[in-house]
C-alpha cells in the first residue's frame, strides 16, 4: 500500500501531511508507505499510488492518475484524516 | 531533532497588513530579521502562492508560508507573525488567516523531522486561536513550547 502527500513544493505543507497521514494509519492499523511528493514529482511517486493526499487547491495540477484523490481540508485534524482515509481504504 | 530555535525577532504579534502578500511578507521579514534568510526568499514564498495557490492555508486560520531551499536560506529557520485583522488568501475552507508560519529549510530532508515536532503542537486545535489572541512574542514562543535561542539577550526588542 503506498499514499502520496502532495504539497506544491515539496517541503514543509507534504511534510506536515505525511506526519499525520501516518499517526491516522496507525489509529487504523493500516500499514502503508506514505511519501512526501511536490508537483513536479508526482508523475511518478504516485505511479504506483493507491491514495493522493491533497489540498483542493493541487487537485487540478495532479492530471491523470489511477490513485484516489483524497481532499485534506485541515492538514493538522487527525480526525479528519482518519475518517477520510478509512472511507479510501476501506 | 527538535524545532529550530525561535528568537523574539523571528514573531511579530497583531501585525497589520491589506492582504495575504503582505501578509507573507511580514513572515519573511521575521525570517530576515531573525537571520535565517536573505532578501529574495520571501518574494520566492509569494511565489509559490502565486503559482500552486492558496495550499499554504493548511488549517482554518493557519498559512504555513515556505519554499524550497535555496542561497537565500542561510540557515534553517521559523517564524511567527499573528495579523490585527485576519485577510483571506483565497482557500475554500481555511480563510480567513489569522497566523502565518515562515519556514525556511536548506535541504529538502532535514525539516521533516522537526516538522514533526511542528505537528505535535498544532494537532491540538486550540493552538491557533491561543496564537492568535497571544498579546506578545514571549507569550507565542512559550505557546508553542519553543525554547528560546542560547544567550539571547532578554532585553531584545521586537523591531517593527
Amino acid at each position: 500500500m503506498k499514499i502520496v502527500a502532495l504539497c506544491g513544493v515539496g517541503i514543509g505543507t507534504s511534510a506536515i501531511l505525511k506526519v499525520n497521514a501516518e499517526r491516522a494509519l496507525e489509529r487504523l492499523d493500516i500499514e502503508a508507505d506514505v511519501t512526501a511528493a511536490d508537483i513536479a514529482s508526482v508523475k511518478l511517486a504516485a505511479a504506483d499510488a493507491q491514495v493522493i493526499l491533497t489540498s483542493s487547491e493541487l487537485v487540478p495540477s495532479i492530471g491523470k492518475t489511477n490513485a484516489d484523490v483524497i481532499v485534506i481540508d485541515n492538514f493538522f485534524d487527525l480526525d479528519e484524516l482518519t475518517s477520510k482515509l478509512e472511507i479510501a481504504l476501506g | 531533532m527538535s524545532l529550530p530555535p525561535l528568537p523574539l525577532d523571528a514573531i511579530d504579534v497583531g501585525v497589520h497588513v491589506p492582504d495575504w502578500r503582505a501578509a507573507v511578507g511580514a513572515a519573511g521579514a521575521a525570517l530576515e530579521r531573525s537571520g535565517s534568510t536573505a532578501p529574495g526568499y520571501t518574494e520566492r514564498m509569494v511565489g509559490v502562492i502565486e503559482e500552486f495557490g492558496a495550499y499554504v492555508v493548511i488549517a482554518p486560520g493557519l498559512a504555513l508560508a515556505h519554499a524550497r531551499p535555496g542561497p537565500d536560506v542561510l540557515t534553517e529557520g521559523l517564524s511567527v507573525v499573528t495579523l490585527a485583522e485576519p485577510v483571506a488568501f483565497g482557500h475554500p475552507h481555511n480563510d480567513p488567516v489569522n497566523v502565518v508560519l515562515g519556514l525556511a529549510v536548506t535541504t529538502g530532508d532535514e525539516h521533516v523531522h522537526f516538522v514533526a515536532e511542528l505537528a505535535n503542537v498544532f494537532n491540538d486545535s486550540r493552538i491557533i486561536p491561543a496564537l492568535a489572541a497571544a498579546p506578545d512574542a514571549a507569550t507565542v514562543r512559550s505557546l508553542l513550547g519553543i525554547a528560546a535561542p542560547t544567550g539571547e539577550d532578554a532585553s531584545t526588542e521586537e523591531p517593527k
